[in-house]
């Protein structure tokens, strides 16, 4: 098998996504010739150091505010000349907004197999991925011309350092102006204050249950008597504008996997099990005794969330003294 | 301004799916209905089209026999006419091979925007959409939350991980859009009658010139087992003890 590539979502401060580590630490058991990183805009150069870390051996890199200036199809342009000189196996890609955009073009670009929400890849011709709110797992077989394209869910390894270094291969930005469409003119922040989603210990979400959107209220009183911890929401009520897009957990979400995943009044529809089943432990608070989210639960309360919620906060309150 | 709206027939949406002995999704003799989430990019669509005072809405679909009962729904909601394209050998078809297809159906119309759900309610591969504008060799600009053409420029919301960006593309463009974009409207009576006499083109493959190296799935499903199931949780009513069980709980789970 020839090299097996990663493409890492890399922040302007010098950051590599913690995606691009779990990628490069799957990638190193799968036997290729090399493990190698692709980091395009701003910060690559600098985050080439702990994909080194991570495994990569070479990082073909480009901090050019090109590819943060225009969505998906300068680095998809970038890729496939990287591609065309190098003739890797298989490329990895983070199952994040901008990496999806990347790969669907790169695929259509040379009719390269894509396969969506892995979470187990064994090489260029077989992945998994798990269907039915992961009560399934499908085995897949890739075809087709090579590199093979995989989009891997986030948090499906735990990242390991190997103690590498990496040779870095400074790219070329030069892309034609037909790939400068679709252009960013602007960025705006709406996460809530405290540790993000992905980090915290613990992750309360609630759903449609809450009944109100001012009810959230109670989920961030319930989050700072905890510390560490975060407020998520299912899809239901992001899409009812309760709370900002940044709180969604799920398949279009965000996955995470705390300690300990609180739901309040979400019923567990697959497209939210999706992001949050391989929580450590599952606490769930729903008033209907049939929720499917009660299969998931470790501990489940069938109540009123909005009676339970505040002596909830009281009683941690007390305990922590 | 004329949209393209993709509009996929699934089976049903609000149910748990099955599992043919071919390992694909079970889609015929399954009831089935237009994709929720495709309502918002048909809303999308009727919108823009309002807002210019002319042009038309068309729905594009690729799907089984049933697939054409599936669109009546975004005809209903309003929109003009549409294209179905069914043939036997599209099943089990990958997003390349999905994309290829609606290319080559979208590439013989005029057209200013097309819209998409950003991902179906059961294959959620999430990446067609863009696969098929680089084949219209348009730009894509996806998950918007909220769009608006300005003359040639569409300009959205874009979601990301954080928040949203401003974000702009020149016409003709792919989008892909969430529920931010707006409340889709109910079908009026008068709509549901009208959307029985709109036009519905009814295409093969070969129809659309593709020849069976277009149409080669990359991907096949080799297996499917059932993950291991997780211990039985411990369920209880709340007798007004709820709230101490969870902290008990967090507390023996270290958080607290």
């Amino acid at each position: 098998m020839a090299a097996v590539w990663i493409y890492a979502d890399v922040a302007a401060d010098g950051t590599a996504d913690a995606s691009a580590l779990e990628l490069l630490t799957k990638a190193r058991s799968l036997g290729g010739d090399a493990v190698e990183a692709v980091a395009l805009g701003p910060g690559a150069t600098q985050a080439a150091v702990t994909l080194g870390e991570f495994g990569a051996s070479t990082v073909y890199a480009s901090d050019d505010a090109v590819f943060a200036e225009y969505v998906g199809d300068p680095a998809a342009h970038v890729l496939e000349s990287l591609v065309a000189e190098h003739h890797p196996s298989l490329i990895l890609f983070a199952t994040s907004y901008t990496s999806r955009d990347v790969a669907g073009r790169l695929s259509a670009a040379l009719g390269l197999a894509l396969m969506s929400n892995a979470t187990d890849v064994s090489g260029p011709d077989s992945a998994q991925t798990q269907i039915f709110g992961g009560t399934r797992i499908v085995d897949v077989a890739l075809e087709g011309p090579e590199p093979r394209l995989v989009l891997v869910r986030p948090k499906s390894f735990a990242p390991e350092p190997s103690g590498g270094s990496a040779q870095v291969v400074q790219v070329s930005a030069d892309v034609p102006e037909d790939a400068k469409r679709v252009r960013v003119l602007a960025k705006h922040e709406e996460a809530a204050s405290g540790p993000r989603i992905e980090d915290a210990k613990v992750v309360i979400s609630g759903g449609r249950g809450l009944g109100e959107a001012g009810n959230f209220a109670l989920l961030d009183d319930l989050a700072a008597s905890i510390g560490n911890a975060a407020v998520g929401a299912s899809r239901a009520v992001v899409d009812a504008g309760w709370v900002p897009y940044s709180y969604q957990v799920g398949q279009t979400g965000k996955t995470v996997k705390p300690e300990v995943y609180i739901a309040v009044g979400i019923s567990g529809a697959i497209q939210h099990l999706v992001g949050m089943k391989e929580s450590k432990r599952i606490v769930a608070i729903n008033k209907d005794p049939d929720a499917p989210i009660f299969s998931y639960a470790d501990l489940g309360i069938v109540g009123d969330a909005l009676k339970i919620l505040p002596k909830l906060t009281e009683e941690i309150r007390a305990r922590k003294g | 301004m004329n949209v393209i709206v993709l509009a996929k027939y699934v089976p049903n949406p609000n149910g748990m799916p099955e599992i043919g002995d071919d390992f694909l999704l079970k889609r015929e003799g399954v009831e089935g209905a237009m994709d929720p989430t495709d309502e918002y990019g048909v809303e999308a669509g009727l919108r823009l089209v309002e807002k210019a005072g002319e042009g038309e809405v068309t729905l594009v679909s690729m799907g089984p026999e049933p697939a054409v009962a599936g669109i009546r729904k975004g005809l209903s909601m309003g929109a003009h006419g549409a294209v179905v394209v069914t043939d036997p050998a599209l099943r089990g078809a990958d997003a390349l091979v999905t994309a290829r297809v609606l290319a080559a159906a979208i590439g013989r119309r005029q057209y200013d925007v097309v819209i998409s759900g950003v991902e179906s309610t059961d294959g959620y591969t999430g990446t067609m959409p863009m696969v098929l504008a680089r084949l219209l060799g348009i730009p894509s600009v996806t998950f918007a939350r909220s769009l608006d053409v300005d003359g040639g420029t569409l300009k959205a919301e874009r979601q990301t991980e954080a928040g949203y960006a401003d974000v702009e593309a020149p016409l003709p463009a792919l989008v892909t859009v969430t529920a931010g974009v707006g409340e889709p409207r109910y079908p009026t009576l008068k709509g549901i009658m009208g959307a029985k006499s709109k036009p519905v083109e009814n295409l093969t493959t070969g129809d659309l010139g593709l020849t069976a190296g277009d149409l080669g799935s990359s991907q096949k499903v080799t297996g499917v087992t059932a993950a291991p199931e997780k211990a039985a949780g411990q369920i209880v009513e709340d007798d007004g003890s709820g709230a101490e069980r969870i902290a008990a709980f967090l507390q023996e789970a270290k958080v607290i």
